[in-house]
């Protein structure tokens, strides 16, 4: 497989330095995400405080730090629960056919029928709300029925494919055949949908928590410091400014490394 | 040694029978022709023996007995352990026969790798030989190939060895030489005609390319709107065909003095 594409190496390269940082702000921040008066109130963006400081004088950019780990550990953790239960059910329902599959579609177009973020928010209320695990969850539910319909597609498309057709001529196992000889031809159309996924993920987080019903303090999320930034945009509007660049620059640099992806399925 | 019994398949909400009563029987080391026009119920026939008929979509009646086992009605779990073993199965064409993402070597060994459990040494050693038993060059380097760095007539070679690599009963081949073009065409039936020799593998050859078919298959049957309308000895069924169906499809063999088309 070649990848000597433009966009897959911007975007791994800056997906490599954002995850860099990222997991740097588990261990170590240069203040105290927490800590009340790091600084001045309000300061400006200064070699002391690259992204200024907040209303307790806490430093913004210690608290993006961690607020992006937040966010990525959701966002990632979401992801996983969507991808592994949506692209299982896809897998199945596309290879074996039948009325299961004939159900299940219908089914998953009458939840595609509600926007994702009020199936989220009512999720989000009958579980426990301002509970990380419970925006995990809630998420990763609403993000199935995607990764669901994806997944069927690409197996579906395939099943009548000859080489599938000379597997199982040579008696091989449906299990087998979904993942020995399909899971591999169907990644280049997979991939890219784990990617957009993410950056969906991330976005949705953000917004669960700028609306308030997603991770509460002392967690900080991206999200939820936006919609305290809003507060003060502008008194310090590098605290919205820095906050909603790293939610960019995650979005950004992921959708690149897709992108790059995705132009790759020509080569195969 | 392959015998179908009366074999009727009809797909749902089709009024016609794609397969309107067919018998045929396949001898130890016989290589049949089973001729006919597109949707003449010749590749119906042959997905029933394979065992690739889509059961819930048609009705079927009738046996079709290998070595006295009857494929038609035989559950998965056993069908899976015949498939592979003792029938080995050839498509039209190779550039989709073979997964993509696959080396040409582990795809060879599949049907060892599922119905045996030599180890990986072992199994590299006979692909290699069944590779070189179909006249692939240079077997160690294609071995290693992917699908795409092949030609198309090497793809088929190297199909016909992972069907033939457990050494099954039957080889069922789905017009294999028709996507090829004439040289590699004929080099591939010499090939085929060598295994039949060497290793004594029955063969159903599937074919609306009666030339094909007149240099490789001992006995023909011709097949028309689901039926089997003659069926004989080769050289006979060419030289004085009986049915008017017959005596047309070979009219309409183009030769040297005489272009192609009805007589």
């Amino acid at each position: 497989m070649k990848r000597g594409n433009g966009f897959f190496i911007a975007g791994l390269a800056l997906t490599c330095l954002l995850a860099a940082l990222i997991l740097l702000g588990f261990f170590w921040t240069p203040y105290d995400p927490n800590a009340m008066a790091a600084g001045p109130k309000f300061s400006a963006p200064s070699p002391a405080h690259w992204m200024g400081t907040d209303n307790f004088g806490r430093d913004i950019f210690s608290r993006v730090l961690q607020g992006a780990g937040t966010t990525a550990v959701i966002a990632l953790a979401t992801l996983a629960i969507g991808a592994v239960c949506g692209c299982l059910t896809g897998a199945l329902t596309g290879y074996f056919g039948g009325p299961v599959d004939e159900l299940l579609m219908r089914l998953n177009d009458g939840l595609t029928a509600f926007p994702s973020i009020l199936l989220a928010l009512v999720m989000i209320s009958i579980l426990e709300p301002g509970k990380k695990r419970s925006v995990i969850l809630a998420l990763g539910l609403v993000f199935i029925p995607g990764f669901a319909r994806v997944t069927r597609t690409a197996f579906a498309s395939l099943r009548d494919v000859n080489y599938i057709k000379s597997a199982r001529l040579m008696g091989a196992s449906g299990p087998r055949i979904l993942a020995v000889h399909m899971l591999p031809n169907t990644l280049p159309v997979l991939l890219p949908a784990l990617t957009i996924g993410f950056n969906n993920a991330v976005l949705a987080e953000a917004s669960m928590s700028f609306l308030g019903i997603g991770v509460t303090p002392p967690d900080a999320s991206l999200g939820y410091m936006l919609s305290e930034a809003q507060g003060m945009l502008f008194a310090a509007p590098w605290y919205a400014g820095g906050t909603g660049l790293v939610i960019v620059l995650m979005v950004f640099s992921v959708g690149l490394l897709g992108e790059g992806l995705r132009r790759d399925r020509g080569v195969l | 040694m392959l015998d179908i019994q009366d074999l009727h398949v009809r797909f749902l909400g089709r009024e016609r029978e794609a397969v309107a009563g067919v018998s045929l029987s396949i001898g130890e080391g016989e290589i049949v022709g089973l001729v006919g026009e597109s949707g003449s119920g010749k590749t119906v026939t042959a997905m029933s023996v394979a065992g690739l008929l889509p059961r819930k979509q048609c009705d079927y009646s009738g046996k079709i007995l290998l070595d006295g086992t009857d494929l038609l009605h035989a559950d998965r779990e056993s069908l899976r352990k015949i498939q592979g073993r003792d029938i080995g199965v050839v498509f039209q064409e190779p550039q989709t026969s073979l997964d993509p993402l696959m080396k040409i070597g582990p795809q060879v060994e599949e049907v060892l790798r599922i119905h045996t459990r030599l180890d990986r040494a072992e199994r590299r050693r006979l692909a290699v030989e069944a590779m070189a038993a179909v006249e692939l060059p240079e077997v160690e380097a294609v071995y290693k190939k992917y699908p795409h760095q092949l030609s198309g007539g090497m793809l088929q070679r190297a199909m016909i060895a992972a069907a033939v690599i457990a050494k099954p009963k039957l080889l069922l081949l789905d017009e294999p030489t028709t996507a090829l073009d004439v040289t590699i065409q004929a080099q591939i039936i010499e090939l085929l005609k060598k295994l039949n020799r060497e290793s004594g593998v029955s063969m159903l050859f599937i074919s609306h390319d009666l030339n094909v078919v007149r240099k490789l298959c001992g006995r023909v049957a011709v097949m028309q709107r689901g039926l089997l309308v003659e069926e004989g000895e080769a050289q006979e069924v060419f030289r004085h065909p009986r049915h008017p169906y017959t005596q047309r499809l070979i009219a309409a063999i183009p030769t040297r003095t005489r272009k192609g088309g009805e007589a």
